[in-house]
């Protein structure tokens, strides 16, 4: 392949991955790295570096959306990226101790998780929490619009979801995604986070910790520029368009068609890394 | 300040940040496959480049010397500190509203990505 057919492939293909991670929510990331390592036999170690960046150029280009409109609390968001930031230099560390096919297992690993949670759907856990004592002194609490007006909500259960939140940082060092999914769950279900608040927070923290993990993934020559480019602007274009369509789309069929392909995707990463094709 | 402003300043920050990125690595992008659009490629095994296109200052040395691939790279370090650039500012931020907690809170995973960047250096 040349390299300008190399870097048109790659380009659409990232930008479809985007267009279809915007609009379900699961993020480029999960459908870039299989894409790149199954369709075009590119080492998981370039795909993985790829991927992360095109993961740092999303969150903060949807970020700026979601801050200004007043969803995102950046409080819990820093707070939390205490521990995703640790969570994802362990993880980055440990991308270079484990071998290729390792990689793609546990990667085939999320994403049939990823599967599933597109399977099920992501949805609100009902009623606002009271805040708990320790929420209380870190002042987590917040307010978020509804219907044009701020309703107030509390945060519970700190500790399980900062654990979480490790457990996301360390997925998203490893594997080079964004692991938006985990973030929402710590929030959403451990937290007890309002959903929209714990989507919008997600995204913002996203960039944060894949920043934590891209200077090791620099320095280990993770991050090539000649795969990063197309990666990057593709991915970057497909998700602007994608959250442009996603008030129209019907989001309920697509997730049951993207479940479909990231399940085919999953099984496929399993068993190439299991034969070690990969 | 207070925190709906703060919010404004970093939407702004973040936004500028992903928009000068893509400029840069588009450009970059352009002058590499007008000088290698021909070449073979293959990159299915993993070889780590040369110790100069994996540090911050090689980097920023072969951008100078117009390098496109050196250039697409120094875009991409643009974006990885765009969300630390976002951190410090709230930082900042946090110190303006008196809010003393949130601002050592954010030196904290200031101090962490910090370490990180430490590595490429």
């Amino acid at each position: 392949m040349t390299a300008l057919e190399f870097t048109v492939v790659v380009w659409a293909l990232s930008a479809l991955a985007g267009f279809l991670g915007a609009l379900t929510g699961l993020g480029g990331g999960v459908v870039v790295v299989p894409a790149l390592t199954l369709a075009l036999g590119v080492d998981i170690k370039y795909a993985i570096g790829a991927s992360l960046v095109s993961v740092i150029a999303t969150s903060s280009g949807a970020a700026a959306a979601y801050v200004r409109e007043g969803y995102s609390n950046i409080r819990i968001g820093m707070f939390l990226e205490i521990a995703t930031t640790l969570g994802a230099i362990a993880g980055a560390f440990l991308a270079g101790r484990v071998s290729t096919h390792a990689l793609a297992i546990v990667f085939g690993l999320m994403l049939l998780q990823a599967a599933y949670q597109s399977f099920k759907g992501m949805s609100d856990h009902g009623p606002n929490a009271e805040s708990d004592s320790l929420s209380k002194r870190l002042r987590l609490g917040g307010a978020y619009p509804v219907n044009g007006k701020r309703q107030n909500y509390g945060v519970r259960h700190v500790p399980g979801g900062f654990a979480m939140m490790f457990g996301a940082g360390t997925l998203s060092g490893l594997l080079g995604i964004g692991s938006g999914a985990v973030k929402v769950i710590a929030m959403d279900r451990i937290m007890r986070i309002p959903f929209k608040v714990s989507t919008t927070t997600s995204n913002f923290m996203i960039g944060v910790t894949a920043a934590a993990s891209a200077g090791l993934y620099l320095s280990r020559g993770y991050i090539d520029p000649r795969v990063a480019m197309p990666v990057m602007l593709g991915v970057l274009i497909g998700a602007l368009l994608g959250a442009k369509v996603l008030v129209h789309a019907r989001v309920k069929t697509l997730r049951i068609v993207f479940g479909v392909v990231i399940l085919a995707l999953a099984v496929e990463m399993i068993l190439n890394g299991a034969t070690g094709k990969i | 300040m207070d925190d709906r402003r703060l919010e404004t300043i970093i939407g702004n920050l973040l936004r500028a940040g992903v928009l000068l990125t893509a400029a840069t690595v588009f450009a970059g992008g352009v002058l590499y496959l007008v000088q290698h659009h021909a070449d073979r490629i293959d990159y299915h095994t993993f070889v780590a480049g040369a110790p100069s296109t994996r540090s911050v200052s090689g980097i920023l040395q072969s951008a100078a010397r117009g390098d496109s691939e050196g250039i697409i790279e120094a875009g991409l370090l643009l974006l990885i500190l765009t969300p630390i650039a976002r951190v410090a500012v709230a930082m900042v931020g946090f110190l303006l509203e008196r809010d003393r907690l949130y601002a050592v809170v954010s030196l904290i995973v200031l101090a962490i990505l910090a370490f990180s960047l430490m590595h490429a250096t």
